[in-house]
């Protein structure tokens, strides 16, 4: 099951300069894993060496952070979109 | 020197919301069309400002509140804009990257734009920030250098 990721910035020049790409699998760690075995250039910058997701960026399956659900356990179903953004912060 | 260009209303929304925040810091992201040449989801024109909850809550530090990034990212690319940036409020200090802003910028071809509130006039600087070296780019607001621009909006 195709599902759209929305990209920022910061990852689209992995992604041939996409801002939406698919991604395949019931869940979105699954999804994510998909899109970077498409896109090798994005290994390692959202999920870490470790499996969990990158401090510095969020994801969001809809409108919800996917860390207020299951992280990257959380499943898809169809017609959902995942978006990753980058955590933006300073002082 | 790289050049960032802004319209005058939204050097004005900026400047009205990071006092009206006061004594939070403000934050919030700043859109605009994406570059004709060159890569497509960059740009140097601010014409969009998208103000957002400091997560943080702090006169010192600030975090852009995730959900509403994740509206102004949606609404921008309903509009065909791209985001350009992030602008954020210094309370008391020099609108220059603190170290904190230096360690989390996200993405080396953002504008990153403080506004000095430490002064009796709000001062506005945009930097790039690229593998801990801060640049200061050459700010046009409404047509006019920043300094000039700064006195009569």
């Amino acid at each position: 099951m195709p599902v759209e990721i929305r990209l920022p910035s910061i990852l689209r020049v992995h992604a041939d300069g996409k801002s939406t790409v698919e991604g395949n699998g019931s869940t979105v760690g699954e999804i994510l894993e998909d899109m970077v075995n498409v896109y090798p250039g994005m290994d390692g910058q959202i999920v870490t060496a470790d499996g969990s997701l990158h401090k510095f960026v969020n994801v969001y399956l809809n409108d919800d952070d996917i860390r207020y659900l299951s992280n990257l356990d959380t499943l898809v179903s169809d017609g959902d979109t995942i978006s990753i953004l980058p955590a933006v912060a300073g002082g | 020197m790289v050049m960032l260009v802004m319209t005058s209303d939204v050097y004005a929304e900026v400047v009205a919301y990071c006092l009206e925040r006061l004594p939070e810091e403000a934050c919030g992201m700043l859109a605009g069309p994406a570059a004709e040449q060159g890569m497509a989801y960059y740009g140097n024109e601010v014409c969009a400002f998208y103000p957002a909850r400091n997560a943080a809550g702090s006169a010192r530090l600030y975090t852009v509140d995730p959900l509403d990034h994740l509206r102004a990212d949606r609404d921008v690319e309903m509009r065909g804009l791209v985001i350009l940036g992030v602008v954020h409020s210094h309370t008391h200090t020099e609108p220059y990257p603190s170290p904190v802003d230096i360690d989390q910028a996200p993405d080396p071809k953002w504008h990153y734009v403080i506004v000095g509130l430490g002064r009796p006039l709000p001062t506005m600087r945009a930097y790039s920030i690229h593998a801990g070296q801060v640049i200061e780019k050459e700010l046009l607001i409404g047509g006019l250098r920043h300094e000039h621009a700064q006195l009569i909006i």
